[in-house]
């Protein structure tokens, strides 16, 4: 198979608008004679099914939650990059696509993030204008605070809940277009299967989570802006229904996964404190910019932190990268912190934790600026380990929270299904393998409002499209699947709980596949999972019947699509002997202990093929050429 | 355009939504606060001595009411309607909340509010029927034991000297007290004005004035209880 | 820690429900939910329908979770959602009683799961600015007095979880639409459209079933946002300067 990018050629800066240009568009009177799928109403979802409703598409929009609001783009803290240079510090589209593709270790693809920072403006005039509360100076101007991978100001926020707020605005304008009839709203209904006929993306089997009725929706085209997959390893900052299915079980109908092993963990999080633990939490990075990450200076101190004196504590990202100091990438700070963890210096009662210290802070701005610029967050903290952390530095851990992976598609948004599409996070566009901090929120909106609008409508102009009926062999083939998987979950009747599984699957992805990895663990998770895989197969015990709200049952389906997941992310780590960003091999490093990137026999997207049940996985490669951004060993020192 | 058409049908009309009933009930609240204060002011000459010439001045207070004629049948009017107002309105936004909550809690906690404002819907019913005896022990005379037209320092000696309908007077006026307490800043948040820097004065404003209006009344049958007044 | 629970059960919105007790044993540092878990992963090991109830972010910004813990919605943290709820708050023997949100607009699906899409179809009647994607000004453009956007980022902050309702005891929405209206109203973008989107968005609310404010404030103290009650004064001041002397687009240009 060849993968082709359909990257524009030219200069860089006007590669976007030529391709828009060359685009072929839809005639405003055609456009409501089209219907389009979107399955997931997060950033990416739900800005493209509103806009794609305003352009007079009819628009079928599905979510698992019970209302389109509720997606997990809200969890997002910290904000959203844009290049205003509003602060007047140097910032331009070429600085934050620059940033992108180092902070992304060159392992993107560069026409795909030049559009990123070029729209990354529109996006933030687009959410003022629909009322997105963004935090302001006292003259009414845009307030602006610093992230970590970047040496300028450019992140928007409102408060800690900048992506609540975005998907508010979002969600709003969802709201707007289903109250006017333009988009029909499916809550609470799972997609569980990719309807394919003719080779083209045609619709999607979903399941009524309230009454376990499975049905057949077409369309002429379909979006998936379904979200990552970090629930891969139980344990994660992803929402509890987070899920891969949707995205797997398209990778199953013929869409190739890309880069599956890389994985973001995030630095700043509370750490775990006991096995009944059903998530982590994430404590922003934007705390970074004033907190000061240590650990003490002697392996094993029992002191608690304030009795520790400034000359036994370890300042090791100030130590280690003057220039960056406590804002490095969250690749460098995560894998920072688990080596001091590993050194024995780690804090708490698991010594598995570092502490993030406001003392400076409070002593340098005042509590009271403190709290405005952090006040919910230490609230959040507080209630969740009951420690205040105006007073005692909060204890955190690395944990995952993104999946740079997802399913490959090209410049268009287009996966290797044509007429279907693939958006935000479920994607793998646009971060290579490290996404810097504030950058899905402005991913999941480019794609949804600036780039999938256009590229859909390229499709649908250049495609025809036979009518097709739900009696179709391949709706119906599709649809059998579903109720025969439906069925077996349920007749298994063994004696482990779902839940018991997907504990065990993500301790072991997070054991060998997690923060650092080497090809001996790799091998011996890849022994492992089909092992576990099998065992679920034949010993899950899933509660209730199928025509009810079965939350034991959706649990399931989803833990059978990771333990699948989790076995094609070894694969991949095993396969990419180089450590790049997210993915650090223990075998490739430097001798400081950075991610020794192999640019000769790795620069490439890493898409693989689904060839049947217990079948390995084809490989292709999508070569990656920087022309702007040449590769350098990434420095933050 | 379509959108409009759907806008329009949404579209709740002041009278028949409940926003609407609460600032009727919050305009006629006001008008009967202004009432009860007056109410009041007048009812306290009862503690004044005889005049020179040998009359009561709250009896010559309650002549010149009468005198005034149409006029007072006007008032009265006002206020009639402003009560039938009040009471329509609160029996309407009590029908709708039995319906919005059907089913209710085996078992429910208070996490905040006070008690005042939870037994509005108890309070008001309650002074309903104080005010219609009110009419017919002091107004007509109909309940009243040794009733004199226009001898109103007569009527509320007498009247008091029963200790159960003294006691009915201050059991109603506690009542009020908690009708009014709540009602007073509760019917500035329904006409929409609320201010961080205002409200908790007026909140407290409403427990003077609900103390007041208790306080004063009360002393009326209490001291004629304790002999004070004969 | 032992705990007895007595949890509204209720198989399907048609069903008859009741509650059941059930004794489980819990940690001090697990959250409500993770108690639960361990509950249903003790339910489903010994053959028993697991209790449902909504969840999802577990961080207390998705708004899915929400019930009644002793008659308390969210229990009894202020400003807590039962998701960030930790069960230090409680004590050995316990006995909690955990009940469905209960509001005519508000059905159950199934024991401590509610179908709150009543919520979305008041946004869905005005909770929104009208901006169509691409036409928007640069954002500096509409400057917005930080004291303003605080207020309306105050307002903003509701999750939707529907605690305002099932604390009320006239199940009013008023916190929930009074929050949507006032932080639209609250920004210079939100102005075209106040007075409509007040006549609209209340008129969905009553359309909806929910019952009328008594200013009671029970919504304020459960509210895991602290949202104030004056955002109901807010709604109701446009609400009534919006029906009583506002003239909408076609009555303006009718008038002559």
């Amino acid at each position: 198979m060849h993968l082709d990018s359909k990257s524009p050629s030219g200069p860089i800066e006007k590669r976007w608008d030529d391709s828009k240009f060359s685009n072929k568009l839809v005639n405003p009177a055609n456009k409501r004679k089209y219907s389009v799928i979107v399955v997931g109403t997060g950033l990416a979802g739900g800005s493209a099914a509103a806009t794609l409703a305003e352009l007079g598409y009819n628009v079928k929009c599905f979510c698992f939650q019970d209302s389109p609001r509720r997606a997990h783009s809200i969890a997002a803290q910290g904000g959203i990059n844009a290049a205003k240079n509003y602060q007047n510090d140097g910032d331009s589209i070429y600085r934050l696509f620059y940033d992108t593709v180092k902070g992304g270790d060159f392992r993107a693809r560069e026409s795909n993030v030049y559009r990123l920072a070029q729209i990354s403006v529109s996006i933030i005039d687009q959410c003022v204008a629909q009322g997105v509360p963004f935090a302001r100076e006292y003259g009414g101007t845009l307030a602006n605070r610093s992230f970590g991978g970047a040496q300028v100001s450019r992140t928007f926020y409102a408060r800690g809940q900048t992506g609540q707020q975005l998907l508010i605005g979002a969600y709003s304008a969802l709201s707007r277009q289903i109250g006017a009839g333009r988009v029909e709203m499916f809550p609470r209904t799972e997609m569980l299967d990719l309807i394919v006929i003719d080779g083209k993306a045609r619709g999607i089997v979903t399941r009524n989570l309230t009454s376990g009725r499975t049905e057949i929706h077409l369309a002429d085209a379909v979006v998936l802006g379904t979200g990552g997959y970090g629930n891969v390893f139980y344990l994660s900052t992803n929402a509890k229904g987070s899920n891969a299915t949707a995205i797997w079980r398209a990778h199953k109908r013929g869409a190739l996964f890309a880069n599956p092993c890389f994985t973001q963990i995030h630095p700043t999080c509370i750490p775990v404190s006991g096995d009944y633990q059903s998530k982590l939490t994430l404590m922003s990075e934007s705390l970074r910019n004033d907190g000061r990450i240590w650990v003490p200076l002697k392996p094993g101190e029992k002191r608690s932190p304030n009795d520790i004196p400034e000359s036994e504590r370890d300042y090791y990202l100030e130590r280690r990268y003057p220039s960056f100091g406590n804002l490095v990438p969250r690749d460098v700070a995560s894998r920072n912190a688990k080596n001091c963890c590993d050194e024995g210096r780690g804090i708490g009662e698991t010594g598995l934790g570092v502490y993030l210290d406001f003392a400076d802070a409070i002593k340098r701005l005042g509590k009271n600026l403190v709290r405005e610029r952090y006040g919910n967050l230490f609230e959040m903290y507080e209630r969740i380990t009951g420690e205040d952390p105006y007073t005692v530095p909060m204890r955190i851990y690395p944990a995952i929270h993104y999946t740079m992976g997802g399913l490959w598609v090209d410049y268009q948004l287009q996966s290797t299904i044509p007429g279907l599409f693939v958006i935000g996070e479920a994607n793998f566009s646009d971060h290579g393998a490290n996404r810097l901090g504030a950058s899905a929120l402005m991913q999941g909106l480019a794609d949804g409002y600036f780039i999938l609008p256009y590229t859909l409508g390229n499709y649908l102009a250049n495609t025809k499209l036979e009518n097709v009926a739900a009696d179709h062999p391949a709706a119906k083939q599709a649809l059998d699947g579903v109720d025969v998987l439906t069925k077996k979950l349920l007749s298994v009747n063994g004696k482990r709980t779902v839940d018991s599984f997907h504990r065990e699957l993500g301790k072991i992805i997070w054991d060998y596949c997690g923060m650092a990895r080497t090809a001996e663990g790799l091998r011996t998770a890849l022994k492992r999972l089909p092992e576990l895989r099998q065992e679920f197969w034949t010993n899950v015990k899933v509660a209730g019947e199928n025509e009810e709200l079965n939350q034991s049952l959706e649990k399931a389906g989803r833990v059978a699509d990771f333990l699948e997941l989790g076995e094609l992310m070894c694969h991949d780590a095993l396969d990419r002997n180089e450590s790049c960003g997210g993915h650090f091999r223990e075998e490739y490093q430097t001798s400081e202990g950075e991610a020794l990137r192999d640019d000769a026999n790795f620069s490439y997207v890493a898409a693989w093929e689904w060839k049947g049940e217990g079948v390995a996985q084809a490989l292709w490669k999508e070569p990656l050429d920087f022309e702007y951004v040449h590769p350098s060993q990434r420095s933050y020192k | 355009m379509a959108t409009t058409t759907v806008s329009l049908q949404r579209t709740a009309r002041f009278y028949d939504s409940t926003i609407g009933k609460k600032a009727v009930m919050a305009i006629t609240g006001l008008m009967l606060f202004g009432f009860v204060l007056i109410h009041l002011l007048g009812n306290l000459q009862l503690f004044l001595p005889l005049d020179a010439s040998g009359r009561y001045p709250i009896d010559i207070y309650a002549e010149k009411l009468q005198h005034l004629g149409g006029l007072l049948w006007i008032a009265r009017g006002i206020l009639l309607g402003a009560v039938i107002l009040h009471i329509w309105s609160s029996i309407s936004l009590a029908r709708t909340q039995m319906k919005a909550r059907p089913t209710g809690y085996s078992k429910k906690d208070n996490a905040h509010s006070s008690y005042a404002s939870r037994t509005m819907w108890i309070s008001g019913p309650i002074i309903a029927c104080f005010l219609i005896y009110h009419l017919l022990h002091f107004t007509g005379g109909q309940v009243h034991p040794d009733f004199q037209p226009g001898n109103v320092y007569h009527n509320v000696v007498r009247g008091f000297q029963q200790w159960p309908a003294a006691l009915f007077y201050i059991v109603g006026m506690l009542l009020l007290g908690g009708h009014l307490e709540h009602g007073f800043w509760s019917l500035f948040q329904s006409l929409g004005v609320s201010h961080p820097r205002y409200t908790p004065i007026l909140k407290m404003g409403a427990k003077a004035f609900a103390t007041l209006i208790v306080v004063g009344n009360i002393s009326m049958p209490v001291s004629v209880l304790l002999g004070i007044v004969k | 820690m032992q705990l007895t629970l007595h949890i509204w059960r209720q198989k399907s919105a048609g069903a008859r429900g009741k509650m059941a007790t059930y004794q489980v044993d819990a940690n001090e540092h697990m959250s409500f939910l993770e108690m639960l878990d361990v509950l249903n992963e003790q339910l489903i090991s010994s053959g028993q329908d697991p209790v449902a109830f909504d969840h999802d972010c577990r961080e207390g910004i998705c708004g899915s979770c929400g019930f009644m813990i002793n008659g308390i919605a969210h229990g009894p943290q202020r400003g807590t959602t039962v998701c960030q709820l930790h069960m230090r708050h409680f004590k050995a023997g316990d006995e909690l009683w955990l009940e469905p949100w209960r509001a005519s607009a508000f059905p159950v699906v199934k024991d401590l799961v509610v179908n709150r899409s009543a919520f979305d179809r008041i946004i869905q009647a005005g909770g929104f600015i009208t901006a169509p994607t691409g036409n928007a000004v640069d954002g500096n453009t509409i400057p917005v007095a930080k004291k303003y956007a605080d207020r309306s980022m105050d307002a903003a902050a509701c999750i939707g979880c529907g605690a305002c309702v099932a604390a009320c005891p006239n199940a009013s929405a008023s916190l929930f639409t009074g929050a949507k209206i006032s932080h639209l109203g609250l920004l210079p973008q939100g102005q075209p459209e106040r007075m409509e989107r007040a006549l609209n968005m209340v008129g969905q609310t009553q359309e909806e079933g929910f019952g009328n404010c008594g200013n009671i404030g029970e919504c304020e103290a459960v509210c895991p946002k602290s949202i104030r009650l004056e955002v109901i004064a807010g709604m109701n001041l446009d609400y009534l300067k919006a029906s009583v002397v506002w003239r909408p687009a076609g009555e303006e240009s009718g008038a002559g």
